[in-house]
């Protein structure tokens, strides 16, 4: 991989001169802020740039950056708005903010309208479904119980890589009865499929196809395997056997599978790490939850807003359109910035707080709304409402000991790291 | 006052009254009626009000737009009397009205 991108419209790199890290959003010209660059993401200072366009310029256009020009809608009403108008605001041809490489995509419903978004999606929801989900539960339960009770207790480790990662991933395996032992394998494609090249996942976009090639290769013998024995609980062996999806072609096998491993992986990693930081920030929320374990399912949905875990989704509008005032040309990029409209304190009072007990705690942004709302949404509920019964179950507190790192990403926001010591419950 | 009917997929009830012009979602949602989400606030953005509609009451209500449609696409439980009951205002007419929840909302 060179030091220079073969671009400069494609320069995301650390110390490229569109990055905003250091500057003071207040003491530049408001046209100038560009939220598209990963650095202040991953060094934790875009909340004052998010606050600045709120109040600002709720729509903001960013003339020039990395990325090209682009809209941002910053207030949750402008998101809601967008978010449910396919008509106007299509996700095609992609739902992130960067257009280039299009022969390295492959076709999964997020990045399509209706008519046809409606009718792939319709074939897959079903495996997500609660009435599915209901049978995974024991099994999630257990396999979250083993690896919390392999933990050391009263040393440091990262809380990323033992618990977030480890879950998701089994999990993930779980829910595609993947051959546990080759269970890594899910983290790494879910993880090549979004990163910025050159990041530390993939070196090359030739790289990513190559994990591409090799996550469809061994998702084909694993239909095989499945489409030939009884039907199981399984996705792939419901994706195999069910009568709208056995002749589903290559790629749009490998584009749906690649939509459940990532929506279903690094979401649900940095929501379960979050949890973890927040109630270490705001510790009387913690004593709450300790006096009150029936507090589990609205905390989930509290740290899910918190923590936003994808901080925008695109669209592109079809039609010259208005939003807010600001008139948008058809073909302009719009960016919905879920992570801004979270903050948004004429709809959520004090937001940058996070409140297990909070009012109306479901009506967040989070999982998007609309025709292509999260689909997962009640797995990933589920997951981590057993995740935090199981560890308040055991410990008293998970003590974050360091500052976490962050991922050098404006579209995936979380963690790679998270120092902690646990303290075991007593009695 | 306009009185609703919620039954749940047990087969429990409660009954609640509500003023004419809100929404059943809303008339669910104040009432503590559980089983009704209404993640978005009611805009029919969301598809966590779904409610199967009794038989007698279907032809009762105004019909449903293209958007509610595509919305309940969204429930794998969709039946012919699913409706999503932010899109129904209660009126006179829909007193008595009854309607009974899915075990789970998308």
């Amino acid at each position: 991989m060179s030091d220079t991108p073969a671009t400069p419209e494609l320069d995301r790199r650390p110390e490229s001169k569109w990055s905003m890290v250091g500057k003071d959003p207040y003491a530049m010209p408001i046209e100038k802020i560009d939220l598209a660059h990963p650095g202040i993401w991953k060094e934790n200072e875009f909340l004052p740039f998010l606050k600045r366009l709120r109040e600002e310029a709720p729509v903001h256009y960013c003339a020039e950056s990395a990325t090209g020009p682009y809209w941002s809608v910053m207030k949750y009403k402008d998101i809601m708005e967008v978010d449910t108008s396919p008509h106007i605001y299509s996700s095609e041809p992609t739902i992130g903010i960067v257009d280039a490489f299009e022969e390295f995509t492959v076709p999964s419903f997020i990045s399509m309208d209706p008519p046809k978004h409606d009718e792939q999606r319709r074939v897959v929801q079903g495996v997500v479904a609660p009435s599915n989900l209901k049978n995974l539960e024991g099994l999630i339960r257990s396999r979250a119980a083993a690896i919390l009770d392999g933990l050391p207790i009263g040393e440091e480790f990262d809380w990323v890589e033992r618990v977030s990662i480890e879950l998701t991933t089994q999990m993930l395996a779980t829910l595609f009865d993947f051959p546990f032992e080759d269970r890594h394998k899910l983290t790494f494609w879910s993880d090549a499929a979004t990163a910025i090249p050159g990041g530390g996942i993939v070196n090359s976009n030739e790289e990513r196809w190559e994990a591409m090639q090799d996550c469809l290769a061994t998702f084909t013998r694993l239909w095989n395997e499945r489409v030939n024995a009884e039907p199981g609980n399984d996705l792939i062996s419901m994706l195999s056997h069910g009568e709208a999806t056995k002749n589903m072609p290559p790629m749009e096998y490998l584009g749906n599978i690649l939509l459940l491993i990532v929506g279903g992986n690094d979401t649900t990693r940095n929501s379960i790490s979050g949890g973890v930081l927040a109630l270490n920030q705001f510790p009387e929320e913690y004593d709450k939850l300790r006096a009150d374990r029936s507090l589990i399912p609205n905390m989930v949905s509290e740290i899910i807003r918190w923590q936003t875990p994808l901080a925008y989704m695109r669209r592109t509008a079809k039609v010259d359109t208005e939003l807010n005032g600001q008139k948008i040309k058809k073909g302009e990029k719009v960016i919905m910035w879920y992570a801004s409209g979270n903050q948004d304190d004429e709809v959520i009072e004090n937001p940058e707080r996070l409140i297990i007990d909070r009012p109306n705690a479901r009506q967040h942004l989070s999982f998007g709304f609309g025709l292509h709302r999260c689909m997962g949404n009640r797995l990933a509920e589920m997951q981590l409402r057993i995740v935090w019964e199981e560890i308040m179950d055991r410990f008293e507190h998970i003590e974050v000991v360091g500052e976490p790192e962050r991922i050098y990403s404006s579209f995936v926001k979380g963690y790679s790291k998270l120092p902690v010591i646990l303290h075991p419950k007593t009695a | 006052m306009v009185k609703v009917l919620f039954k749940d997929h047990t087969g429990s009830e409660q009954s609640v009254e509500a003023a004419a012009g809100v929404s059943v979602m809303q008339a669910a949602v104040t009432n503590g009626v559980p089983g009704i989400d209404a993640d978005c606030g009611g805009s029919c953005s969301c598809a966590t009000c779904h409610v199967y509609v009794d038989e007698a009451w279907v032809g009762k209500l105004a019909a449903m737009d293209a958007n509610e449609d595509a919305m309940l696409g969204l429930s794998s439980d969709r039946r012919e009397n699913s409706r999503l009951c932010c899109q129904i205002t209660l009126s006179a007419e829909l007193d008595g009205l009854t309607v009974t929840t899915p075990e789970f909302q998308f």
